[in-house]
């Protein structure tokens, strides 16, 4: 029990005194940072892709488009995404002569990566929403594009939204890898707690912390969010 | 005012429609009834091209909308729907569900017409000075379009006696004030025709009651309506035509009392005779 004073002892030495601390809320940002934007990006490329493949099939272009589609999500669901961010750091950057630094990287991997998850949560949100609101939305004289953005997205992503969340949650904790293309996040910061002091055991647990911390606050997040966005069920 | 000539529809073999040919006038009240399964539906969902028509023309203010590089959206502003499940947009209030369609279209042309005047006005820098193309006019402006919209919705909602449901949801409204809001949202785009596709099928027999009187008050007012239905006693009352429908074609057309009194279609006499 000393013992594990001592080392709370150290790692508050090191994370108040060594300005551990300023890494520490740098990862966090870095974290957050790539998750957030990556869940946008994602949610964008998710409600495109799905569009595209909830399309009428008997033209050839949504054929076309579909293929694409499937294809990349075929891709990006079939490899690690640690695997992902190597290749694209090690193999596109250099081929594209393009300079990005690991966090950018960062973003827009886990972006494309989760696009390709939520293309297929939002495909089973859109066709959970009754084909009569399209029906509707396209006999009033809005086009196809109109009604799904203004009628059946919004519905589609209330059905979703704790998938969603449970996206964003995967999301957070997938973040923990990007360290491979050196982006600064919560591991990296407190690996370097761990590796100044000689001390893994007690930086290793408050991030463990810090991790469900933020977990249990996105899960409230959402669930306020679905409480607003089910107003329009209620009957009273 | 509607054309329709040979129209056929089939899925895969399933051959629905074999050769329709109707056509409506400008106040025509027709109703349509038939056996189910006889492609009464179809036909009516083919009118403005929520199915696409597999062959024959439907000629609607002069343009034939079967054909599909015509932009049907143009000509579906024309042609209200009225559905079996209300289709309100869930999401929407009512007075929302109203006005969306009047709000958005209009303002896209608004766009259309500004986009128009940019590029003439631009071109106009190069052309000679007696040579200048005029300006579009644009008389609207964004808010200008809202107000009226919301004012039209307004005066439709107290034409049905629900202004105080304007700013609640349809999940909370009954069958029969769904299907009313459904039906004055198709009014709400002025439209020249409306399709009623079996308006009161999922109704409460209670509620059955206030749908039909405002769809009288809409014949009185002269509307074009084509109306799917098994109501009989609405389709003796209001329509001025009836047609019959069963595997595809049109078995009988009359005028609703000989119709009903004279039926000459020897399946008609037998329906008739189920049904009444």
């Amino acid at each position: 029990m000393d013992n594990f004073i001592q080392k709370i002892e150290k790692f508050i030495e090191i994370l108040i005194d060594h300005k551990g601390y300023i890494k520490v809320l740098e990862g966090l940002k870095n974290t957050l940072l790539i998750a957030v934007l990556g869940l946008i990006i994602g949610i964008v490329i998710g409600t495109v892709i799905a569009t595209i493949r909830v399309l009428p099939k008997y033209k050839v272009l949504p054929r076309v488009l579909n293929t694409i589609c499937s294809l990349y999500v075929a891709l990006f669901r079939g490899t690690p995404v640690v695997v992902q961010l190597l290749v694209f750091y090690y193999v596109m950057l250099p081929l594209w002569n393009a300079h990005m630094t690991g966090v950018q990287v960062a973003i827009l991997v886990f972006g494309l990566n989760s696009g390709a998850y939520i293309s297929e949560i939002m495909r089973s949100g859109i066709l959970s929403v009754d084909q009569g609101q399209m029906e509707a939305g396209r006999a009033v004289g809005l086009s196809f594009g109109t009604t799904m953005i203004k009628i059946v997205i919004p519905q589609a992503v209330k059905n979703i939204l704790p998938t969603l969340g449970n996206e964003f949650i995967a999301l957070i904790k997938e973040t923990s890898v990007v360290s491979f293309v050196g982006a600064a996040d919560l591991y990296v910061a407190f690996n370097y707690i761990g590796s100044n002091s000689y001390e893994f055991m007690v930086p290793y647990l408050t991030m463990a912390i810090i991790y469900i911390i933020l977990v249990l606050i996105i899960s409230l997040g959402i669930k306020i969010m679905e409480r607003s966005l089910r107003k329009s069920d209620r009957r009273h | 005012m509607i054309d329709v000539i040979n129209l056929e529809k089939h899925f895969g073999d399933n051959k629905v429609l074999n050769g329709i040919d109707v056509t409506i006038n400008k106040g025509d009240i027709v109703v349509v009834i038939g056996p189910s399964g006889s492609g009464k539906s179809t036909f009516l969902r083919c009118l403005n091209c929520m199915e696409d028509p597999t062959g024959g023309q439907i000629i609607f203010n002069g343009v034939d909308i079967a054909d599909l590089k015509v932009d049907i959206n143009v000509h579906r502003r024309h042609m209200g729907m009225v559905f079996q499940h209300f289709n309100l947009f869930n999401n929407k209030t009512v007075l929302q569900n109203i006005m969306l369609a009047p709000v958005h279209l209009n303002c896209k042309d608004l766009k259309k017409a500004k986009r128009k005047n940019a590029r003439t006005k631009f071109a106009n820098l190069f052309r000679s000075s007696g040579n200048k193309k005029p300006l579009q006019e644009i008389t609207e402006t964004k808010a200008s379009i809202i107000e009226n919209a919301r004012t039209q919705a307004m005066e439709l909602l107290s034409r049905i006696g629900l202004e105080d449901k304007a700013d609640v949801y349809p999940s909370t409204l009954s069958g029969g004030q769904k299907q009313r809001v459904a039906i004055v949202r198709s009014l709400a785009m002025n439209p020249d025709v409306i399709l009623f596709d079996e308006p009161t099928s999922a109704l409460d027999p209670e509620m059955v009651g206030e749908v039909l009187d405002l769809m009288k008050a809409l014949a009185k007012d002269g509307m074009t309506m084509i109306i799917v239905t098994h109501e009989m006693g609405f389709a003796r009352e209001v329509a001025n035509r009836v047609l019959f429908i069963d595997e595809g074609q049109i078995l009988e057309s009359a005028p609703p009392d000989e119709f009903f009194a004279h039926p000459k279609n020897p399946r008609l006499k037998d329906f008739l005779s189920k049904v009444l």
